[in-house]
């Protein structure tokens, strides 16, 4: 405790030099905690908008299926399992078919996926409600960014071409009934949704899909031949590595403010050890062991972590609660990377980032701070008493 | 040692490596000083004033001979035991005072009784009153850049007697001081070493010192040339 309270009056008479030392440390617990918190706000919006959006409870995946190769979804087809066939028909879980296909926008080509996807669904946020057919012309739902990129708007006529599961080209035009607003690309961009029945009979697949989506609540069977079940963990990899990719790239600007700050504290330790060498002396003197002496020195400069915390949280908790509360605006075009991203990210403040935090700041200020504090254990008293540089 | 010894130094050489060979700062010293002395150790620069200074204080180690101060012998002594006798016993005045500059006077005063973790409210009454002895009441809030010479010293002053010493060590404690002030400090150890019996050694050269002393030993080239009792 004596130590405390010594090194608290040293760093109290060093005035400015302690406080901006102090403010910059204050800094880099702010940035990170907010960095950190923004990034987990993002991969907390990401994961909750893609469940509501995309992968639903997990999905099970017709084992032919790659989603990252266009030429597997000619094959990549099969009848809906009988063990999920009637939570299908209740909705309770979501076939999705996919085919590649062609739409003609404005006498312009386009090359895109044409999703199937059962109206009656209460699994995904797509609105399927609105694929509402009149008389014979198949209705279609388009996201804002495939709307946007092929000029299509509520009311308009596409003509989409497809080949069947012989491979005969066929065509027909589809109405957009809907375009809607979804902050996950991956089921907007590039892609019209149809009505499932309606597309088996396009594609000559009945009772057929690609995928299959699970929602809340559905007891699953273990294994289906010949379709594989999509786990979160392997649903949410891409994303997970693109935040962490991310996490990596942003943590360079706060190492560097925090590399910069202890810096200053490690510069401030050898400088005080240099010009204050008589004080050591004294200390010795007066009844400190050398070993005591290097513990003062070392706590000194840990204690401009523990006053740059204190200042952190006097502005600091007021603004990341106000950041919390209000988000941070993404800029336009974040999602056209393919991350799910909404409009504004809240940040998510967790406990292990706060904690983590605090104790990475703490070691990293203790360890510069001890280094060059080391160098009083060797130190002959008696000159340095005289303040003989040594 | 006899009960009123507080100081017992028997053949004490100190050797200090100079280039490849050694030299000799203290050669066969043997004295002793009771409770209650106000005595000084006089000698030109370089007799070894200093080193022996420094030797009783635990502040460095004998190359031969024992030195026994307040019945702790520098032959089982470590580090430890050396600063509890520094902490316990032993007083400093320096030169050149050094006092911390960031602290006010009550601060630099306090700080030998924070070392030996006293109560708070003992504390400040000790501090107080050693802050008085030296009349610098009028200062308690003032840092040492902003103090004269004299004041300086004798704030050291109070820091040494703050613990209630049974020895105050002081190093050439006027080399930095005109006559005015030098006088001050002494009449003030003076005082201080009648009313609180505590024993004074000092290293000097300075006449004015060396007049208030009552007993004067005199080193020449690390040996002691004379002991003298003075009336």
């Amino acid at each position: 405790m004596i130590a405390f309270k010594l090194a608290y009056r040293n760093l109290m008479g060093a005035g400015l030099r302690t406080f901006l030392i102090v403010f910059i440390l204050s800094v880099s617990y702010v940035l990170i905690i907010f960095m950190n918190g923004l990034y987990q706000g993002w991969n907390h919006h990401a994961r909750a908008d893609m469940i509501d959006w995309e992968v639903g409870q997990g999905q099970f995946w017709q084992e032919q299926y790659d989603p990252y190769d266009p030429f597997t979804y000619a094959d990549a087809h099969a009848p809906v399992p009988p063990e999920i066939k009637t939570a299908a028909e209740q909705g309770r879980v979501a076939p999705i078919l996919l085919s590649q296909a062609t739409i003609y926008p404005e006498g312009r080509i386009q090359s895109i996926k044409l999703k199937g996807i059962a109206v009656q669904q209460d699994v995904l946020s797509v609105p399927t409600d609105k694929l509402v057919a009149e008389d014979h012309i198949i209705p279609a739902l388009a996201g804002t960014r495939m709307a946007k990129s092929a000029r299509l708007e509520e009311g308009d006529y596409l003509l989409v071409r497809w080949r069947d599961v012989n491979g005969t080209f066929d065509a027909a035009e589809v109405k957009i009934t809907g375009i809607f607003s979804s902050p996950v690309p991956a089921v907007d961009a590039g892609q019209i949704w149809i009505p499932l029945d309606q597309m088996q009979e396009m594609l000559q697949m009945p009772g057929e899909a690609t995928l299959i989506v699970s929602g809340k609540g559905v007891e699953l069977p273990g294994k289906i031949p010949g379709w594989e079940f999509r786990d979160h963990d392997f649903l949410f990899a891409e994303l997970e590595a693109m935040i962490k990719t991310k996490s990596t790239g942003g943590s360079i600007l706060y190492l560097i403010l925090l590399a910069l700050a202890l810096l200053a504290v490690f510069d401030t330790q050898v400088l005080s050890i240099f010009r204050r060498q008589r004080e050591i002396g004294t200390y010795i003197s007066m009844g400190m062991t050398r070993r005591q002496v290097v513990g003062l020195f070392t706590v000194e400069g840990t204690m401009h972590a523990i006053l740059a915390l204190a200042l952190a949280a006097v502005y600091g908790i007021p603004l990341l609660l106000w950041f919390a509360k209000t988000g941070l605006g993404m800029p336009e075009g974040t999602d056209s990377f393919g991350l799910a991203s909404a409009e504004r990210i809240l940040p998510y403040y967790s406990a292990a980032v706060i904690t983590g935090t605090i104790l990475l700041i703490m070691i990293t200020t203790t360890i510069v701070s001890y280094m060059p504090a080391r160098k009083i254990s060797k130190m002959n008293p008696t000159e340095a008493i005289r303040g003989k540089i040594q | 040692m006899e009960n009123n010894t507080i100081i017992k130094i028997e053949n004490l050489v100190k050797q200090f490596p100079v280039g490849g060979g050694t030299f000799t700062a203290l050669n066969g010293i043997s004295l002793s000083f009771g409770k209650g002395e106000f005595s000084g150790i006089v000698g030109p620069s370089g007799s070894g004033k200093t080193t022996l200074l420094n030797i009783i204080g635990s502040l460095d180690s004998p190359t031969k001979g024992e030195v026994t101060v307040m019945g702790t012998g520098s032959g089982g002594m470590n580090a430890k035991t050396a600063s509890q006798l520094r902490k316990n016993h032993i007083g400093f005045i320096f030169q050149t005072y050094n006092l911390m500059s960031v602290y006010t006077v009550y601060e630099n005063v306090e700080f030998p009784l924070l070392l030996l973790k006293m109560p708070a409210s003992e504390r400040r009454k000790a501090v107080l009153d050693a802050i008085e002895w030296v009349g610098l009441t009028d200062k308690i809030k003032s840092r040492p850049p902003q103090l004269s010479g004299g004041e300086s010293q004798r704030v050291a002053i109070a820091r040494a007697m703050v613990k209630r010493p049974g020895l105050v060590l002081a190093d050439e404690p006027t080399a930095n001081l005109d006559a005015a002030n030098s006088h001050h400090i002494l009449q003030t150890m003076e005082t201080l070493n009648k009313e609180l019996k505590t024993t004074f050694l000092f290293a000097t050269h300075d006449d004015k010192v060396i007049r208030y002393l009552k007993r004067i030993v005199t080193l020449a080239d690390g040996k002691v040339v004379s002991d003298e009792s003075v009336k």
